[in-house]
């Protein structure tokens, strides 16, 4: 490989984004310089094993690939907003659609919804950290540097470029020469690997680390949801790590996995990568269902309706989950029959999923709903999915899909589906939880202010495009010719995108605000919350809870505030508490994943070595390390309490 | 954690002991539940092209029976001897532990030279895992294997030293039952290889 074409050069666009990006890191060295921060990040962020932390960094990271996707996805609209246009040739959108969607689902909606379920589950659960808090933070930074890498690729060497499903032989080196689809291959491996990783700790945490009460059947939703879905990671992404191990032995070791010739088979691609893509989808909505249970049951005032028909759908969705995955490619060669069965199993899903709309809106009824923006959202979801869950129903008509199949119809619906459902769980997740990260509240007007020109924009770019894909638009496509007719609602589309756009800035600016005026959350329980995250502090003290709180129904801390008027400790049931040491391994670690997958990704292959070496270095070092914590003592539990609870 | 992680119980065997041990043990078989799915997409990739040899041999006329065969001898003793390292730590005797686990890994290293010897056999043959999509699958399969089982020598070696430094304790003990879990856990998969992809490669 040339020097020149190591880095991404011919495109104002990318210039300008060099720029911007060395202005930012020159502007962040400065800044943590400057103000002498760079011990600060060291011990409190890059080396912390804390889930609450832990939870905040991934949620961070998230509202940065929101931006970053966001990006993307107004460069296409300002491309498709008019027949011809010459804004984006077709290469640099088939890389921009490409990352818009690897990113948007995989380093956006993935470490939302992982950061919301570190920060909330071990407290819901009564927990004081995870079970493998020194595996948490490996996850993390597992996530953090694939991400990097991924996101690397548009300035240096050239971004994938064939489509998040990067189906064979398209992605293969007979169709994609350039390094961009071993990004794809590798960066992906890297954060996949954080991914299983965080399933398996959290399933154990659930398992093992409730609070003494807290029987299965009297979790909180929203820990069921996390609990179903880990089981979802734990066996769908040991496929995913499979699919994308033998892509990067085809791309970079010449093997014939989905070649076209010596017998490869490229449709064994589409295969696997949907056997992880469908669970895919639902590890990222069944945590948002359990957001919305979380935050309808609380701003309705009531207890959430049909406990157990919700985990006995979550259940049933969990495992329909495993045997749809043929419906992403009904058109692509399987018989009638194949076909038949898995538009049968498709369609049941939406059952379960019946069953829990109705139940949330059983939840609202009679409830004295006080409509907060955590609210709106959830409220918002529910006839938005709908649309997207009753078109996702006539693609599963096999017959009808293949006039459906890749046309703005899907782009429709799957944008429906996670948008109105994961996105907007984000969003109500994010103020919902938001006073117990920081400690203050997001401001409400403008909070609603997102909310609407989010929603509002949201429908108005999405709900053309099922009649552009009626109409014959397909996706992918970058350009298309005025007589087509198309050019009315693609206006319209991107009148609806920039919306969304505007909202996405107000509530970046609601952040930067509430950080310096929003109302500080002296209680602790801001809006008369029913699960145990809302009987500790606000931010909580690192140890979570001063005691093991008993856990006697359905809504712990509701039946405390009902029965004992709350959660009272008395300092004379203190005993010390025994805390995970804090470690910068996983940190150096995942630097040297990242060094190795680089390596691998230019098929510099002793780069990749050293990184290797690394990684065995550091695993060496952590079979080794004899360290057992340490405990607080009950005369620093009783200072930090009385610090923490000054305002209650 | 908290109190929790040091609740002991002294009527459990010594892995089993604090709260920490027994939470990695639960998570460790988690993660070998995932190495089921793992292998399982694996197997499933090498059943679809097995019989896809392109212009290269097929499995009938490239597997030697004889490598495999030993190979499959060494791996089954060492899951044995493997259990047996274990029966000697229930019974509190270091020395036969790690006698043993020697023993164990000596085998392993057998199996791994045999497999590697039977690779480069292959290559030898004109057989590589470039020529079709058979040998890729097959290479990766068995490959990922042996990888396992390689790393499991390492991990097995790291145990054996800390086991020297620090004798029985609850961790020590903890870490020799996880990498046995480990240990029998390649075996299994190693059975399903041997009928999977040996004798049906010999037999179609």
């Amino acid at each position: 490989m040339k020097w020149s074409e190591f880095f991404v050069t011919g495109e104002p666009l990318i210039y300008a984004a060099d720029v911007a990006i060395v202005l930012t890191m020159v502007g962040i060295v400065f800044v943590l310089t400057y103000f002498k921060k760079w011990k600060w990040l060291w011990n409190e962020w890059l080396t912390t094993v804390d889930h609450k932390k832990i939870g905040v960094m991934y949620i961070i990271c998230a509202v940065l690939m929101l931006f970053r996707g966001g990006v993307d996805a107004l460069l296409m609209r300002a491309q498709l907003t008019a027949p011809n246009m010459k804004f984006l040739d077709a290469q640099h959108y088939n890389e921009i659609f490409t990352t818009h969607g690897t990113i948007m689902i995989l380093f956006m909606a993935m470490p939302f919804i992982i950061g919301l379920m570190n920060i909330v589950v071990p407290l819901q659960i009564g927990a004081r950290d995870v079970a493998f808090p020194y595996l948490n933070a490996l996850s993390f930074w597992l996530f953090f540097f694939g991400a990097l890498l991924f996101n690397i690729s548009f300035v240096i060497g050239g971004s994938p470029d064939a489509g998040w499903t990067a189906y064979f032989p398209l992605a293969g080196n007979e169709f994609s020469h350039g390094v961009g689809n071993n990004y794809y291959a590798v960066a992906l491996q890297i954060s996949g690997i954080g991914t299983l990783m965080t399933g398996i700790n959290f399933l154990v945490t659930i398992l093992k680390m409730r609070a003494p009460g807290m029987t299965l059947m009297r979790m909180p939703m929203f820990t069921w949801t996390i609990l179903i879905t880990c089981v979802l990671i734990i066996f769908a992404f040991p496929v995913l790590t499979v699919a994308l191990a033998l892509m990067t032995f085809d791309r970079v070791f010449g093997t014939q996995f989905f070649t076209m010739a010596n017998g490869g088979m490229s449709m064994l691609w589409a295969n696997l990568f949907w056997i992880w893509g469908h669970p895919e989808v639902y590890i990222v909505i069944l945590p948002s269902f359990g957001i919305f249970s979380e935050v309808v049951s609380t701003f309705a005032q009531k207890r959430l309706f049909g406990y157990k028909a919700m985990v006995g759908s979550i259940v049933g969705i969990a495992f329909l989950s495993f045997i749809v995955w043929v419906h992403h490619f009904f058109t692509m060669g399987a018989g009638p029959a194949v076909n038949s069965a898995f538009s049968i199993t498709t369609m049941a899903i939406a059952i379960p999923t019946g069953v829990k709309i109705f139940n949330w809106l059983f939840t609202i009824r009679k409830g004295k709903i006080r409509f907060t923006t955590a609210m709106l959202w959830s409220l918002a979801f529910i006839p938005n999915f709908v649309i997207g869950g009753v078109t996702g129903v006539m693609l599963a008509m096999a017959a009808a899909d293949y006039q459906y199949h890749n046309s703005y119809f899907l782009i429709a619906h799957f944008h429906y589906v996670l948008i109105a459902g994961t996105v907007f769980a984000c969003f109500a997740g994010l103020h919902y939880w938001y006073p117990k990260m920081f400690g203050h509240i997001l401001n409400e007007r403008l909070g609603k202010w997102t909310f609407w020109l989010f929603m509002i924009g949201f429908n108005v770019c999405f709900f053309p495009m099922y009649f552009l894909g009626l109409m014959g638009m397909t996706r992918r496509m970058y350009t298309y010719s005025a007589g087509l007719g198309w050019t009315p609602l693609n206006v319209v589309a991107t009148v609806g995108a920039v919306l969304m756009g505007i909202g996405f800035i107000v509530l970046c600016y609601n952040i930067y605000y509430s950080a310096r005026y929003g109302e500080r959350d002296m209680t602790g329980d801001p809006w008369n919350g029913r699960t145990l995250e809302w009987a500790t502090a606000s931010p909580p003290v690192h140890y979570n809870f001063p005691v093991t709180p008993v856990v006697e129904d359905v809504d712990a801390y509701w039946v405390m505030k009902k029965k004992y008027g709350g959660f009272h400790v008395k300092e004379e049931d203190l005993k010390p508490i025994h805390m995970p040491s804090n470690s910068g391994r996983p940190f150096w670690m995942s630097v040297a994943f990242f060094v190795a997958g680089f390596g691998l990704v230019f098929k510099w292959f002793a780069l990749a070595i050293v990184g290797a070496l690394f990684i065995v270095l550091g695993l060496i070092l952590r079979s080794f390390e004899d360290d057992d914590g340490y405990h607080i003592p009950v005369d620093e539990i009783k200072r930090m309490e009385r610090a923490a609870r000054k305002g209650a | 954690m908290g109190e929790a992680a040091h609740r002991y119980d002294e009527t459990l065997p010594l892995e089993y002991r604090t709260q920490e041990s027994r939470l990695n043990i639960l998570g460790f078989w988690i993660f070998l539940g995932a190495e089921v799915a793992l292998f399982a997409t694996l197997f499933a990739t090498y059943l679809v092209l097995f019989q896809r040899t392109g212009s290269g041999p097929t499995a009938g006329e490239l597997f030697e029976v004889q490598d495999v065969l030993i190979e499959t001898l060494l791996l089954l003793t060492s899951s044995f001897t493997c259990g047996l390292a274990i029966f000697e730590m229930r019974r509190g005797r270091i020395s036969g532990l790690i006698a043993w686990l020697l023993v164990t890994l000596l085998l392993g290293a057998g199996f791994i030279t045999f497999e590697i010897r039977e690779f480069i056999h292959y290559v030898h043959e004109g057989a590589t895992m470039q020529t079709s999509a058979f040998l890729s699958s097959f290479f990766v399969l068995v490959g990922t294997h042996g990888a396992h089982v390689s790393v499991g020598i390492g991990w097995m070696i790291l145990i054996i030293i800390q086991l020297l430094q620090r004798g029985f304790t609850p961790k020590t003990a903890r870490k020799v039952f996880i990498v046995s879990l480990y240990w029998h856990f390649l075996d299994v998969v190693w059975i399903f290889i041997f009928t999977l992809v040996y004798l049906l490669g010999m037999v179609i």
